[in-house]
């Protein structure tokens, strides 16, 4: 099952607490949206699920985490095919300074050795068609992926990620070096990615969460305020911090 | 006044800045002047391809392709052993070694770059030359070899410094992209870091390359200096460099010998330049 447990999450980054007891449940093939101010952990929430946080010097966690019926927290999950199963799109693209079709294969050639050329070929396809490059892009594979516009690029890295198959998208912040003409063809894409994939977002944009989301998190200062439907959040939010902060009271 | 003084800095600091610039004319003009002579004795061609170097004889033979040869069997030695090594050695600083260490080996390696040069030909001299000779039961261990591997001690420095700094400025989200793909850590400096960083790494192997070339002390004091066209490597070298610094205090001034030392010296001149020019090009390519 590709949906996300997490119960009494605690963070801390030496001696600051930045998750605070964090329990929810991420259902699913399903968009759920985490939304907070600068600083409130949402990042380092996203980033527990495919342990980015491993590489911070000074960080302790604990609590549960279930992914796939496995506690990616205490069971010393084997990274490679945690992260394999739980891919990443950050919020500035970042495809590597290689060709487009080499970017793309990248994922491939770490995890499956001795791919034939026509196997990579058809992956190449797959993976741009999906994001919706292949018609943009199908005579342009040997360029440089650094050529491409901002748009591109993120699509590109998303395309990146779906060549190896995960089940879970995470995405930080993926539209916020972007204009809003490109954010609505990216939030297009997550609708569609949706029927395959479960997908969590980090956003500081309450009304992408509103647009594209069918869950809600709300998060303050390491904590997990309120979750739930995302209707249910910005029609009548429970708790009168997170009323105050959709309301744009603060943050 | 003060439109005065802002004047005369300005063109004081011009000055010095072209002064650089102005002596590197100067030297070249006068190298080729003492050098070009040597064109009446002997044609461009048979010096730069003849295969004896007699410059004392009667008729001088002043052909210099035995040390063109020794130059680039020394150079390329020392670069086959420094290359693989510094570079090896410039990832495990910037990606692998844990900060105290790092901060060691780098302490090291800028030490290794303020030891003289007469001191490693004369280290050389005494523990590497005997252990070449014995190992290859060689009649001498003043050989190309000694000579590659002293250089390459000289090389390893700059390669390591400026690959260290081009994998440094590899952008962060590039690792992090390699790694939250799945990528493992050696897979990430393979297949990412190096490549975006491949055009420093060329750079910090031809500036290397450049100080080996130009390097004279130490190939002199252990490569043997005998002046024939090497068959191996294992054999003894004389180097462009080491030819000069032997021969300038023997040739008469104004001799078709001293003419012959300053055309080897533009030879030298014209390859530490293309090979200063393309290292240039690389980096510019990288920003």
């Amino acid at each position: 099952m590709a949906d996300i447990r997490v119960d009494n999450l605690n963070l801390w980054y030496g001696d600051f607490q930045a998750l605070i007891d964090v329990g929810a449940h991420f259902p699913e093939r399903e968009i759920t949206a985490m939304i907070g101010p600068s600083g409130c952990g949402k990042s380092t929430l996203l980033r527990v699920f495919n342990r980015m946080n491993d590489f911070v010097e000074g960080v302790r966690v604990s609590g549960q985490v279930i992914i796939d019926g496995q506690d990616i927290i205490s069971d010393k999950p084997d990274l490679v095919k945690l992260r394999k199963n739980v891919g990443m799109v950050f919020q500035r693209p970042n495809p590597f300074p290689l060709s487009i079709y080499e970017n793309i294969v990248f994922g491939q050639k770490v995890h499956t050795e001795g791919l034939s050329r026509s196997e990579l070929d058809e992956i190449v396809e797959d993976s741009l068609s999906s994001v919706l490059l292949w018609d943009e892009l199908k005579d342009k594979l040997r360029r440089s992926a650094l050529s491409l516009s901002l748009e591109q690029k993120q699509r590109l890295c998303i395309a990146r990620l779906i060549a190896v198959k995960p089940e879970i998208l995470l995405m930080d912040e993926p539209c916020s070096t972007l204009d809003p003409q490109a954010t609505g063809r990216i939030e297009e894409l997550m609708r569609e990615l949706k029927n395959n994939y479960t997908i969590i977002i980090v956003t500081h944009n309450m009304q992408q969460a509103a647009r594209v989301s069918d869950n809600t998190g709300f998060m303050l200062l390491g904590e997990l305020v309120e979750f739930g439907k995302t209707r249910d959040i910005f029609k009548g939010p429970k708790d009168k911090r997170t009323e105050d902060y959709i309301t744009g009271r603060y943050g | 006044m003060r439109k005065l003084k802002e004047f005369i800095i300005d063109k004081l600091i011009f000055i010095c800045g072209l002064a650089s610039i102005f002596f590197v004319i100067l030297i070249f003009l006068f190298l080729s002047k003492e050098a070009l002579a040597v064109f009446k004795y002997v044609s461009p061609v048979d010096f730069l391809a003849g295969k004896r170097w007699y410059p004392i004889s009667e008729p001088a033979q002043l052909g210099i392709l035995p040390l063109i040869f020794g130059s680039l069997m020394v150079t390329l030695g020392a670069a086959i052993i420094s290359i693989p090594i510094g570079i090896a050695c410039a990832v495990y600083i910037s990606e692998v070694a844990p900060s105290g260490i790092k901060e060691f080996l780098k302490a090291g390696i800028e030490l290794l770059a303020a030891i003289p040069s007469v001191v490693l030909g004369f280290i050389g001299m005494v523990t590497l030359v005997p252990w070449v000779k014995r190992i290859f039961g060689l009649p001498t261990g003043l050989t190309a070899l000694s000579g590659s591997i002293i250089l390459a001690f000289m090389a390893m420095p700059t390669i390591v410094s400026i690959a260290e700094d081009a994998l440094y400025s590899v952008p962060k989200n590039y690792k992090e992209g390699a790694f939250a793909l799945g990528a493992t850590h050696w897979q990430t400096i393979y297949r990412v870091l190096l490549p975006a960083a491949s055009s420093g790494i060329v750079a910090a192997v031809m500036l290397g390359i450049g100080r080996v070339i130009g390097e004279t002390m130490a190939v002199m004091m252990i490569t043997g200096n005998a002046a024939v066209i090497p068959h191996s490597i294992l054999v003894p070298v004389r180097t462009l460099t080491a030819t000069i610094a032997a021969e300038m205090g023997e040739a008469v001034v104004g001799s078709e010998h001293y003419f012959a030392l300053f055309a080897i010296g533009i030879v030298l001149f014209i390859i530490s330049f293309i090979i200063n020019v393309s290292a240039d090009l690389f980096l510019h390519k990288r920003s």
